[in-house]
């Protein structure tokens, strides 16, 4: 394992794989924060060449967190298939992008592939893609989840009705989603986020929005997204709930900051599949994204997309419906500015794929990022075409509960629009029936944008 | 087929209704035919209550539609053109976002600082961006700041008030002159002394645990602009400790957050503000430490 590179005759050298990967990775305020990442933009791409010729054995044998200290990393190592990995080890991590991008290398075969890939494998190709590379691989990878309904189809594009409340108003969040179904948002999930987390709350919130799904007939999948301790408690209690809902990291130390272990999400999985209401078999919901690890002090001096790569690892293991990577409300300390939000985005999405993970986006931002609503606009319609399975749907774009910006009702059905996307096909037929969709499943209907109609 | 002028009648219908509705769109019509109008005449984007603001034309139930945007700040019962927003909704949501932004990015001005004679601190951060990026330099003040504020106080104060501009430079102009006499005020009520007010620029909450140490206070009260949302970019709060030190716990602090004219008033903040400090020094405690 050759530890150094040369660009225009100086030599670099970096002190192990952990470093390689770390200073390969494009700018991130994060790594600056944690003092790992390249010196100088020479510097950044004489890693990417040194991490070019490492192999994939290189990379699975340096994992960034200790394997006797971190469940994160078991589950990872652990969970490869391990003839598929010998038949790959000693490819390099150029191969490994090169045969991702080739034309005749099918979406099936990468997928063989990937099934010997760790984490950090995943992420040390992804540092050697530029964004059309992101944009090329993970459009071979479409990925197929079912819950109450199947989503992951190319040709459709989903969202989440997000209808926040900053005090979890009944009748406030009716309205809002009300409105969110009427513009066509709520097929990958019907979903809020709640202020006050006690039992009694979420379990009100569960039912009552379980009840609407079932009395209008709309098909999607429920979920209050509570801690899955929380959830668990309620779906015992005899709470009606479709999708459990969780925020996972890249570390153990990192998912006891989330106060919870693997066993209590094998646990959630096992009670979704014996009292959710959908017959799944995928039932559970997460939330990562890039800096998490950081802000706890779980991060191992490893970069935020290698420790992101290594929550989808972790995910595999619970083959959930949906993935978010909530990529933008982190802040500027971490991801600081709309460039490197849209390219931490777009390497989320890859990196789930490949790592066989339903994969939506947040696309939002925070008051205190060098962002607007036209970038926000514009990573909509990048991950979308990247092959993006949902985004997150709130009144004009303004979650007036989390205090940050995310895609609209108004944004995502003009996505849908732009890129001839239309939605998950029970919720089209559903959408026609109530005249909030025209036949050609792309054209609002006459009752789009009149919540009224389902009050 | 609907014939020409039945179509012409439909669109006359629905662009009254809509002109009815949307106040944007008059705004617009009056300052285009009214080449004088008076600056008082002027209607406001941003002087509307978005609960208030409805433009669904002909809804299934208007009356159930407008309670219910009532009891939700969400921007909602706005209407589309095709699947967008149509223009006033997307202008105030800008113009929203604009204040936001305005508020964190904008430096705070020395004019406000040098009107009152208020000592300007700093802290390690030598700019706006450094200070956004890197929150380990923002919880300490420089160096020279730490040595002026040594020699700022002629005996060692048993209360520190301080103002930063943290996320929000807006919060602290809009409310430091109201919430600092109250606050004041409320403390010579307890009987308690209070060092003169300073601000520290670029400061991070715990920027108030070296604020402790240096000065040997009991209670430091620290008064930094929240992170604004759309709906206000002029939220402050206040950040209470007892015998802070650099590197104490978080739980350690006591918060009096969402302090703003459609929050808690500055005046009403400022008096509940000096009754915590009391309690603080009576408990000698902060934070979760201190029972109410």
């Amino acid at each position: 394992m050759i530890l150094k590179a040369k660009l225009f005759g100086q030599v670099y050298e970096f002190k192990d794989v952990k470093d390689v990967l770390a200073k390969a990775n494009e700018l991130k305020s994060g790594d600056q924060l944690a003092g790992i990442a390249a010196e100088t933009m020479q510097e950044r791409i004489a890693a990417k060449q040194c991490l070019a010729n490492l192999t994939i054995k290189d990379i699975y044998e340096n994992p960034v967190a200790p394997y006797e200290e971190d469940s994160v990393t078991r589950i990872i190592q652990d969970g490869i298939n391990f003839t598929i990995y010998e038949e790959i080890k000693n490819w390099t991590i150029a191969k490994l992008r090169e045969f991702i991008l080739d034309d005749h290398v099918t979406g099936d075969q990468i997928n063989h592939v990937a099934a010997g890939l760790s984490s950090e494998v995943v992420a040390a190709v992804t540092k050697l893609m530029s964004s059309l590379d992101l944009m090329i691989g993970a459009r071979k990878l479409p990925i197929y989840r079912t819950c109450v309904t199947t989503c992951g189809a190319p040709d459709r594009l989903s969202f989440r009705l997000q209808p926040n409340h900053t005090t979890d108003d009944v009748e406030g969040m009716k309205v809002s989603y009300c409105e969110g179904f009427s513009y066509c948002t709520g097929d990958a999930l019907f979903g809020m986020n709640p202020v006050d987390d006690s039992l009694g709350a979420v379990e009100r919130t569960m039912n009552s929005y379980q009840e609407f799904v079932e009395r209008w007939e709309i098909p999607t999948q429920s979920c209050c997204l509570c801690h899955v301790t929380t959830a668990m408690e309620c779906i015992k209690n005899g709470a009606r709930e479709a999708l459990c809902f969780q925020s996972i990291a890249g570390s153990q130390i990192a998912n006891e900051a989330f106060g919870i272990t693997p066993e209590m999400l094998d646990e959630a999985e096992d009670l979704m599949h014996h009292y959710g209401v959908a017959h799944g078999p995928d039932v559970l919901y997460f939330e990562t994204g890039e800096g998490a690890e950081l802000s706890s002090d779980g991060h191992w001096g490893a970069d935020e997309l290698t420790m992101e790569a290594r929550c989808y690892g972790f995910a595999k293991r619970y083959h959930p419906f949906l993935n978010d990577s909530v990529v933008g409300f982190i802040g500027p300390e971490y991801l600081y500015d709309a460039k490197q939000v849209a390219r931490a985005g777009m390497e989320d999405m890859f990196m789930g794929k490949l790592s066989g993970i339903s994969m939506g986006c947040d696309a939002c931002y925070t008051n205190h990022m060098k962002c607007d609503q036209n970038d926000n606009e514009n990573l909509q319609i990048l991950l979308a075409a990247e092959g993006c399975n949902f985004f997150m749907g709130v009144p004009c774009a303004d979650d007036c509960m989390l205090m940050y910006q995310s895609t609209g009702y108004h944004d995502n059905h003009a996505t849908r629009q732009a890129l001839g996307k239309k939605p998950l096909a029970e919720f089209e037929k559903w959408a026609q029936k109530m005249g909030f969709l025209e036949e050609d499943g792309l054209t609002l209907g006459p009752n789009a944008g009149d919540a009224s109609v389902l009050f | 087929m609907v014939s020409d002028d039945k179509l012409k009648e439909i669109i006359a219908q629905v662009v009254g209704e809509m002109m009815k509705e949307a106040p944007a769109a008059k705004a617009t019509t009056k300052a285009c035919c009214c080449e004088n109008v008076s600056d008082d005449d002027l209607e406001d984007l941003t002087a509307y209550e978005l609960n208030e603001w409805y433009q669904v034309p002909n809804a299934k139930d208007e009356a159930e539609y407008r309670r219910l945007k009532k009891v939700t700040p969400a921007r909602l019962g706005v209407w589309h053109c095709g699947p967008r927003e149509m223009t006033n909704t997307m202008l105030r949501f800008r113009a929203d976002h604009a204040a936001a932004q305005d508020a964190v990015f904008n430096e705070f001005p020395k004019e406000f600082l040098e009107e009152r004679g208020i000592l300007e601190l700093q802290s390690r951060c030598d700019s706006k961006d450094t200070y956004l990026t890197r929150p380990d330099l923002g919880r300490r003040l420089s160096e020279e700041s730490a040595q002026t504020l040594k020699g700022f106080y002629k005996k060692t104060p048993q209360v520190v008030v301080y103002a930063t501009d943290g996320l929000s430079g807006t919060a602290i102009e809009a409310n430091y002159d109201i919430v600092i006499p109250a606050i004041m005020n409320g403390l010579k009520a307890h009987g308690i002394e209070a060092g003169e007010p300073f601000f520290v620029r670029y400061g991070r909450v715990a920027t108030q645990d070296e604020v402790s140490e240096v000065t040997g206070c009991d209670v430091c009260v620290c008064l930094v602009g929240e992170r604004p949302g759309l709906a206000t970019a002029k939220s402050m709060s206040a950040y209470l400790t007892y015998k802070g030190t650099i590197g104490m716990s978080e739980a350690r602090r006591t918060v009096v957050s969402n302090i703003h004219n459609a929050g808690t008033p500055a005046a009403e903040a400022g008096a509940h503000i000096a009754d915590i400090v009391k309690l603080m020094l009576e408990n000698k405690a902060s934070g979760t430490d201190l029972k109410f």
